[in-house]
């Protein structure tokens, strides 16, 4: 662990996957001090670059130079003590061990033969955090952390192993807007020690926190220049090779009959807690209301509730004029609930099963596509191809397990899938989380198209700009009941920001 | 009635052992995120060598102890080696642990039975290991019946519980053991080499269970049999489930299991008019029980328990 890291570069990488490109001939350079953004969008070959930056995977060509003279590293080792440190996008932490425990595991100096010094480990971490006002319980275990709080600790873990060179995946992906400005502000801060790389596709972090900025296209890099030089569109349309305008929630309609009411909902959590505390909330016909919260305030528990997988403790929730409070999720599906739920892969899709299993996970026993209960095979694929086409699913075909597709391509088998069967209403639970900009705006598009067919939309998320482009009515959450419900126009970043935080007005 | 508990609770400790040190390996596998349902074949293995070193040595009659010694050393080392060849077939060709563990727990019992027809024959005594009373504490009344009156490998079994938890929780090796057994991609980019780690705790594990059936044919039955383990492996299995991967809790276990089979042979002894077919079931049964309501906490569990590790598998 010697001198600082004033040079990085890596040289012509390419890597091949078995049937991928992965990275195809990429250089990239960061000096001293610097902060260089690697953006693109999913799939573009930002992590596999890091990847083998860090020697997790080997190049099959080129090389990685550092302060000038070239470097081979054969695993993660090799790269620690070179001083190079990742936070990668899903959190390398243990679960079941504590923070101090966690970070142990890469202190070498604290490992004796048959005993390991997790004192000084623990004084290493209490200092390092002071050092960099990154505050985190060296005591606690890692599955009492928020997401937020994990990421600190991978902060910490990394700066304690000696990382005089960060490399941050996506760092923002699952965290709030409030620390997600915490984070940056932080990460400012350390410059004046380090270098950073750091791959993201939100623009706004990007222009905030980079000196220079590289993006990647197919594994390319298409271009590479000073981030002040350049405005957010024009790296937006550089990313997706097409300039990218969200679309907005304009035109006004008339406010129809109420369709979803919830009233005194109350709803325990998995930890028996009170989640949900007396929720009132109406949706009517043709509008989207935005649920505005940080996450964890109930609104998992909520979107459950409505949707049969979570037991009602008292309250009503009023469909269309019928109780459906404690129903089945298949009778709730029977009343035409539509449902995008959070987790996209695991509740979302059955990951093994082809595309269009996936299609009619919810309708394979109707007439359409089954007689006598046997499966129709040909009504099934001329079914799956229309929807893939409608719905613009990149895949190699219908056949293709759904558990292989990128993010964006899973949320489009769901959303084909939701939306084709004609739902009365829908739900829609953060539904552009972790995606790029091109399929949020397919996205986008699709439940704006529903709303002007006259379907109320319940749309739950944390990225306030999408709840404002979107929403007729925005209400915020806070605590497990609705602080209050805001009109479009009443509605700005700022105000619904302190609401968020549970301030009243 | 005191004299009927007593026998029973003196019991308890010598007929827990060979469960406890079974079950004790198995944590350690499972720790390291690999779980072997081969248990049952390495203990087995582990009572044929155990047995077969002193029985050949005096064949039958009285031989050094250190004949005994060097049946647990072979014991352990065969289980060991058994561990190891677990581990090429897991670790290192992925194949499914639980079909894998299937077939090791057949391999053993089926080796072991055959082998012992080969080299012995038929039931052949050998002399075992001696009792201890320890001076003074034996003479409690009660308690000197209960938990001194044991002999050396049972209290060297208890003493390893503490070892036990100290390795797992206090040293690197245990840190390493946990993490890959719980967030093998974490523990790979911290520079731990997730496949030798697993290794080893598979081997440590084996040793374990080589010794768990050395101890029943060398300490408890002084002979083998085919039957010899019936089910323990499994049990032991089961058990480091119901004690949540916690050396404290394992023994726990280990004893509640023993007592209720203490407690069987005892209601049969005693001649009480009750079906004795129930009364054997009665240990197995509450096993399924308490595992039915054991909470399932996924906060101690490791989580990549029975998934082979790849790192340049894209998820």
């Amino acid at each position: 662990m010697e001198g600082k890291i004033t040079e990085l570069r890596m040289e012509h990488i390419t890597k091949r996957f078995p049937g991928v490109l992965a990275s195809d001939d990429i250089s990239i350079s960061v000096g001293e001090g610097e902060v260089l953004a690697l953006v693109g969008e999913n799939g573009a070959g930002k992590t596999t670059l890091m990847n083998i930056l860090m020697g997790l995977y080997q190049p099959d060509e080129g090389r990685i130079l550092i302060n000038g003279s070239e470097v081979r590293f054969r695993g993660p080792e090799d790269a620690f003590n070179a001083g190079l440190g990742m936070v990668h996008q899903q959190y390398m932490l243990v679960q079941n061990m504590t923070v101090t425990e966690n970070i142990a595991l890469g202190y070498k100096k604290a490992w004796q033969p048959f005993r390991l010094s997790l004192s000084d480990v623990r004084r290493r971490v209490v200092e390092i955090s002071e050092r960099y006002s990154l505050s985190v319980n060296p005591d606690a275990y890692i599955w009492q952390l928020s997401v937020g709080e994990q990421q600190r600790v991978e902060l910490v873990k990394t700066l304690c192993l000696g990382a005089r060179f960060l490399i941050l995946d996506e760092p923002t992906s699952a965290l709030t807007p409030q620390e997600t400005d915490e984070l940056i502000a932080l990460l400012k801060n350390m410059t004046s020690e380090l270098s950073i790389i750091f791959i993201s596709h939100k623009l706004q972090e990007v222009k905030a926190l980079s000196n220079k900025v590289s993006i990647l296209r197919h594994g390319k890099v298409v271009f590479s220049g000073n981030t002040d030089e350049h405005s957010s569109q024009d790296i937006a349309a550089m990313m997706t090779g097409h300039s990218i305008e969200l679309p907005k929630n304009v035109d006004k309609t008339e406010p129809g009959n109420v369709v979803l009411s919830i009233k005194d909902l109350c709803v325990m959590s998995d930890r028996k807690t009170l989640a949900l505390n007396h929720l009132s909330l109406d949706i009517r016909e043709g509008e989207i209301v935005g649920l505005a919260g940080v996450s964890g305030n109930g609104q998992r528990e909520l979107s459950e509730a409505i949707n049969g997988l979570r037991h009602v403790e008292s309250g009503s929730i009023s469909f269309f004029g019928k109780e459906i409070a404690n129903f089945t999720p298949r009778q709730v599906i029977d009343e035409g609930m539509g449902y995008i739920p959070e987790e996209r892969n695991t509740e979302g899709i059955v990951p093994s099963f082809s595309i269009r299993e996936n299609f009619v996970l919810k309708d394979v026993a109707e007439r359409q596509f089954s007689d006598k209960a046997i499966v129709k095979k040909k009504a099934l694929d001329e079914y799956a191809e229309t929807l893939v086409k409608d719905f613009d699913v990149r895949c190699p075909g219908i056949n293709t397990a759904a558990g292989s597709l990128s993010g964006g391509n899973i949320q489009k088998v769901i959303l084909a899938r939701e939306i084709e069967r004609k739902p009365r209403f829908l739900i829609a639970v953060y539904p552009t989380r972790g995606l790029d900009l091109g399929a949020v705006e397919f996205i986008h598009q699709q439940l704006l198209a529903i709303r002007r067919e006259g379907i109320g939309v319940l749309l739950i998320s944390e990225e306030l700009d999408e709840i404002m482009d979107l929403s007729d009515r925005i209400a915020v959450i806070y605590k497990g009941s609705i602080q209050k419900v805001l009109e479009h126009d009443e509605a700005t970043r700022a105000r619904l920001g302190v609401l968020m935080a549970g301030v009243s007005e | 009635m005191l004299a009927i508990l007593t026998n029973m609770l003196s019991m308890c400790i010598p007929f827990s052992v060979a469960l406890l040190l079974a079950s004790i390996g198995e944590m350690f596998n499972q720790r390291a995120g690999v779980f072997n349902l081969g248990c049952e074949g390495v203990m087995a293995m582990g009572a044929f060598i155990g047995m077969l070193i002193p029985f050949a040595a005096g064949g039958g009659g009285a031989v050094s102890e250190w004949y005994n010694v060097l049946g647990f050393a072979a014991a352990a080392v065969l289980g060991a080696l058994l561990g190891l060849f677990f581990g090429v077939v897991t670790i290192t060709f992925r194949a499914p642990q639980g079909i894998a563990g299937i077939g090791l727990q057949m391999f053993g019992v089926g080796t072991a039975g055959t082998l012992f027809r080969h080299f012995v024959g038929g039931t052949q005594s050998i002399p075992g290991i001696p009792d201890i009373e320890i001076p003074l504490l034996s003479r409690i009344p009660f308690l000197g019946d209960v938990f001194f009156s044991h002999n050396a490998v049972a209290y060297l079994a208890y003493l390893f519980i503490p070892v036990a938890w100290y390795i797992l929780f206090k040293t690197p090796w245990g840190l390493k053991v946990r993490a890959v057994g719980t967030n093998p991609r974490a523990a790979d980019s911290m520079g731990i080499n997730v496949s030798r780690t697993r290794y080893e705790a598979l081997m440590l594990g084996g040793a374990l269970a080589g010794l768990a059936g050395a101890y029943l044919s060398i300490a408890q039955a002084k002979m083998f049999s085919d039957t010899l383990i019936s089910g323990r492996g499994f049990i032991a299995v089961a058990l480091v489930y119901f004690g949540h991967w916690h050396p404290l809790q394992i023994m726990g276990g280990a004893l509640l299991f023993t007592f209720a089979q203490t407690f069987q042979t005892q209601i049969q002894s005693m001649g009480i008019s009750f079906p004795y077919e129930l009364a054997v079931m009665l240990p197995y049964v509450l096993v399924i029980v308490v595992l039915s309501f054991t909470s399932r906490n996924q906060t101690t569990a490791p989580t990549s328990l029975g998934k082979p590790f790849n790192r340049e598998m894209r998820t």
